[in-house]
């Protein structure tokens, strides 16, 4: 530990700090290291990776943005660690320290310097965001109702409808490698349409259709649930995202389109399966009363 | 009776300083007024509203507490039937009412804030003193309110604390606990402008002689600006709320889409006065740790200009921000609400580092006030960064909702507890006159720190892992169970670290240490009258030359810059 | 006075600008209103502010001046009301009229009761310098 500033009797605000050399040292190193870590794996930091294009760019985002708290934390913690451990007074010591008030030039840099990182996640986020909300034309389009407790899918052009509510989980089957848009509506109060493994959620509001792409690299069943308090049953608001082949796909919806049930189907390595789940009983979802 | 007050005229600037009346705790008796619940109720004295603020809104802590122990009991088992799902959207919505609109803001613009800000610029008492009388009781009026909500049939409010249309119309929540939360809210919305009216005020025109803008302590100075964002944020959603009754009662369909109507309308309504509401609670927190780094660091406050310009900035930003809290409606501008919230981190990093800068060259005692500010400092860097995370809508898009948001505001919320704490333990024997037990203060500190951390790292995680919030179940991902359970723990040491706080209260008084005028050596205006202060807080004033004039005033070989000051220091004193 | 006007005259010109540029990017008239609202806040106490502070020929008062002494301001500095029974009472009122709107409209009765005698009451209190 480095010997604590001597203590001065006189006002000497116009000194520099004590420490400004260690710290640019410091920088310095925190800076080189990110680059010698280069050719290691960049860690998740507890995200998915995504199973959408847009999933996994936002993933990179994610990681960005941790590499970036991590230095700008760090450094951050590195100095107010010091600070608050090489400082401490010794018992008994009732001498005043030095009553350094302002450094112009040290507060212009760490104001600078912030600006300059917020800029820059800016650029990032711009960049992915413009992603994640493109409009490609899509090769199939799925038309999400939400309501109070449970998911309806109708897939315009075909007879194809699978609706569930709660525990049912109903499954919105979907193409991998293709651009499916989906739109997204509310028959009540504003639910939430959130897939976690691909990395992106969005209100489903009523009066207002939300629409958005996913691009699905892979195949899969995956689990969602409704994120936007709704009510009594909001807990139990689960549906399921079953990515499957283009081929799975279209004999999936030729098998909807003859049959006339509308019950939850489960489409699982190609083998079609029609279910009857109605999940728990739900009180009708007009009434908020006490169970 | 009306007191015409004079000024406190120092006569000799020689003077030993103030007549020390007697240390002991009645506040009016000089003026022979009434003490004990007459004088609760009719005092119009700012100490005597300021602590009955702080008493109540720590009352409202400890409330909106209890609701958080259930919820995080519930949250220990995935399938738990420890409450029903109707109980648990009621507990987690009135958890997060009572906590924000009834412990912290009233805490953070009125409990010290009343208490403080005369003192620190020299004046009698604030600019409107009934006014401010009328202002508690409004808010102990809401407070009782809201919380009878929990007597009605149909249980108290249980549509989320921000109350989304349109799960809070009547159709979607019947019944008079909800009517009972929004009519509460315009008393204690009106309580809270009456408040900043009269903060701005009493900074304006009450003034000592020589204490110009840029000599007040950064705390009053963070006060004068939560002033302006209380008197800007309030009234819209006093509006806001007076437009949810009327949808709910009078049939209009503001927000309601089968009438023309547009849902939407409310977020936006909400969130312009929710995000300044979230500066409101912070900047008087970050006034109040700003005087305690200073004092247990022996030095004056490092960048004061710096922390004016950053709070004022920070006051500014906050009105171009709201719409962050509504990136997944799709309908919001991102990147205007992108950028001005990355932007809105800057001000707050230049705080942050001038509170180290405080620190560093310093002389720094681990006091127990101090220790929360540390662990303030510690806390509040972790729900800052998280923030950052969260103002690029991309990650928001898959974080919004989910468990990694309520982490993220609450390391917010407990670093500004532990701010409250820092707070409480330094002003303390100034409003008492006598100290609080350091041995038990620490015990408390330990609980509130660790326990914070162990509380809300697990919950960024499971709520990377997907969970969302407002779940009372989550029977298809037992993988949750453990980082829940952990969460719960950390919960549980918050619970037990307010144990020792009220403890340590009952200890104090009981013993009762005397405090003196100045225990801790400190800096500002308030420190130079005695513990508790007389009626109309001085008997005499010492010249205000720069921002520390009870330390230029015991410590004239260490003066602070100012005007007098500088000449004299250049002079070689 | 200057400085505090110059603070409410710069946050409504930073709002109003801050509107400006959110109003021609996004079009969204909610939060154009509203930052417009705010430029109000800003301007209407700043401007009252300068105007006192000019009418007072550019006055600068023993709290605005770093070299003031504490006699400077030896006098009276105001009045202030001391105990009041009457905050209590009006805030009582106010929560029977909130409760009138819950519960149903018989609350208006001592809603008005309270209210109007703290009406009153303010109003004697003032005249005559205090409570009984």
């Amino acid at each position: 530990m480095s010997s604590l500033p001597p203590s001065s009797d006189s006002l000497s605000a116009e000194h520099p700090l004590p420490a400004t050399k260690n710290k640019s040292k410091k920088l310095l190193l925190v800076l080189l290291a990110p680059l010698a870590l280069a050719g290691c794996q960049v860690p998740s930091f507890g995200g998915y990776k995504g199973v959408t294009k847009t999933a996994n760019s936002t993933f990179h985002l994610w990681q960005g943005f941790n590499l970036a708290a991590i230095v700008v934390g760090g450094i951050t913690l590195a100095v107010m660690a010091w600070a608050i451990f090489a400082y401490r007074a010794k018992k008994g010591d009732g001498s005043i320290p030095k009553q350094t008030q302002y450094h112009i030039p040290l507060e212009v840099t760490y104001t600078v310097i912030p600006i300059l990182v917020v800029v820059g996640l800016f650029v990032a986020t711009v960049v992915v965001e413009n992603q994640v909300v493109a409009d490609p034309t899509p090769s199939a389009t799925i038309n999400v109702t939400a309501f109070q407790w449970g998911w309806k899918f109708t897939y315009p052009g075909t007879k194809a409808v699978v609706v569930g509510q709660t525990t049912a989980s109903p499954i919105m089957v979907m193409p991998v490698n293709q651009d499916v848009r989906i739109n997204l509506v509310s028959s009540d109060v504003i639910h939430g349409f959130y897939i976690p493994e691909f990395n992106f959620s969005r209100f489903a509001q009523p009066g207002m259709v939300n629409t958005f792409t996913f691009h699905a690299n892979n195949t899969g069943l995956y689990s969602a649930q409704c994120s936007q308090l709704c009510g009594l049953y909001h807990s139990l608001m689960y549906f399921r995202v079953d990515v499957v082949s283009p081929s799975q796909y279209q004999a999936w919806i030729s098998s909807k389109n003859a049959s006339t049930s509308a019950r939850t189907a489960i489409a699982a390595n190609g083998a079609i399966v029609i279910q009857d789940n109605p999940g728990i009983p739900v009180i009708p979802s007009h009434s908020n009363g006490a169970q | 009776m009306t007191d015409v007050i004079d000024r406190p005229v120092n006569l000799d600037s020689d003077d030993q300083g103030p007549v020390n009346p007697d240390h002991g705790h009645d506040h009016g008796h000089d003026h022979h007024g009434p003490s004990g619940l007459v004088k609760w109720m009719t005092s119009t004295d700012h100490k005597v509203i300021g602590i009955s603020y702080t008493v109540t809104s720590l009352t409202m802590m400890i409330i909106g507490g209890a609701f958080a122990e259930i919820i995080r009991a519930q949250l220990v088992s995935p399938t738990s039937t420890l409450v029903s799902f109707a109980q648990y959207n009621e507990l987690f919505t009135m958890h997060g009412s009572v906590m924000i609109y009834l412990f912290v803001g009233p805490f953070a613009f009125a409990g010290l804030a009343n208490y403080l800000v005369p003192l620190q610029i020299g004046a009698p008492d604030m600019a409107f003193p009934r006014l401010n009388l009328l202002s508690y009781w409004l808010y102990l009026c809401g407070s009782l309110v809201m919380l009878s909500g929990f007597l009605t049939s149909g249980g108290a409010a249980n549509f989320g604390w921000v109350g989304y249309a349109p799960l809070s119309n009547v159709t979607a929540s019947p019944g008079s606990g909800a009517d009972l939360w929004i009519v509460a809210l315009m008393l204690t919305g009106f309580s809270a402008i009456f408040s900043g009216v009269n903060l701005v005020a009493t900074i304006f025109y009450l003034r000592a002689p020589g204490m110009t803008l840029f000599r007040m302590p950064i705390f009053t100075w963070n006060m004068l600006i939560t002033g302006i964002l209380i008197l800007l944020a309030f009234p819209i959603l006093t509006g806001g709320l007076v437009m949810l009754y009327c949808d709910r009662h009078f049939g209009t369909h503001i927000f309601t889409v089968s009438g023309g109507g547009v849902p939407l309308l409310w977020q936006h309504i909400f969130w312009f006065w929710g995000h300044p509401e979230v500066y409101i609670l912070a900047l008087p927190m970050f006034g109040m740790v700003t005087e305690v780094f200073a004092v247990f660091s022996k030095k004056p406050i490092f960048g004061y200009r710096g922390m004016v310009f950053a709070t004022i900035s920070i006051g500014a930003l906050s009105l171009g921000v709201w719409a962050h809290h509504m990136f997944t409606t799709g309908a919001v501008l991102l990147p205007f609400f992108s950028a001005m919230s990355l932007l809105i981190a800057v001000p707050t990093g230049i705080k942050m580092f001038n509170w180290i800068g405080t620190m560093w060259g310093g002389k720094v005692t681990y006091s127990t006030s101090m220790l929360m500010a540390m662990g303030f400092l510690f806390t509040f860097l972790v729900g800052g960064i998280t923030g950052i995370y969260l103002a690029s809508p991309p990650i928001d898009f898959f974080t919004h909702d989910t468990y990694f948001v309520v982490a993220h505001f609450h390391s917010v919320v407990m670093a500004l507890v532990l701010g409250a704490m820092s707070a409480i333990f330094l002003w303390f024997p100034k409003m008492s006159g006598i100290m609080l037990n350091e041995r038990l203060g620490k015990f408390q500190f330990w609980f509130l720190f660790i326990g914070t951390q162990v509380f809300t790292f697990p919950m960024y995680l499971v709520g990377l892992k997907g969970m969302p919030r407002r779940m009372a179940v989550y029977p298809n991902n037992p993988s949750w169970q453990s980082l829940n359970q952990w969460a719960s723990v950390g919960a549980l040491l918050i619970g037990i670290s307010m144990v020792f706080f009220i403890v340590n209260a009952l200890y104090s008084f009981k013993k009762r240490v005397p405090a003196g005028d100045n225990p801790w050596d400190a800096q500002t205006l308030e420190w130079y009258t005695s513990s508790p202060p007389p009626a109309h807080n001085f008997v005499s004033l010492p010249p205000i030359h720069s921002e520390r004039p009870t330390w230029d005033y015991n410590h004239p070989d260490h003066l602070s810059l100012g005007h007098g000051n500088k000449e004299k220091a250049k002079a070689g004193s | 006075m200057k400085k505090e006007s110059i603070l409410f005259l710069f946050l409504g010109v930073f709002w109003g600008l801050m509107g400006v540029v959110y109003w021609f990017w996004s079009r969204d008239v909610t939060g154009a209103v509203m930052l417009a609202g705010s430029v109000f806040l800003g301007l209407i106490p700043g401007l009252y502010l300068y105007y006192w502070y000019r009418r007072s020929g550019y006055h600068l008062r023993a709290e605005d001046r770093p070299d003031a002494s504490i006699e400077e301001g030896a006098g009276v500095i105001d009045a202030f009301p001391d105990n009041s029974i009457w905050p209590m009472i009006f805030a009582i009122g106010c929560m029977f009229g909130v409760l009138a709107l819950v519960f149903g409209t018989w609350l208006a009765i001592p809603a008005i009761a309270f209210g109007l005698s703290a009406m009153i009451g303010f109003t004697a209190e003032s005249r005559r310098g205090g409570t009984t």
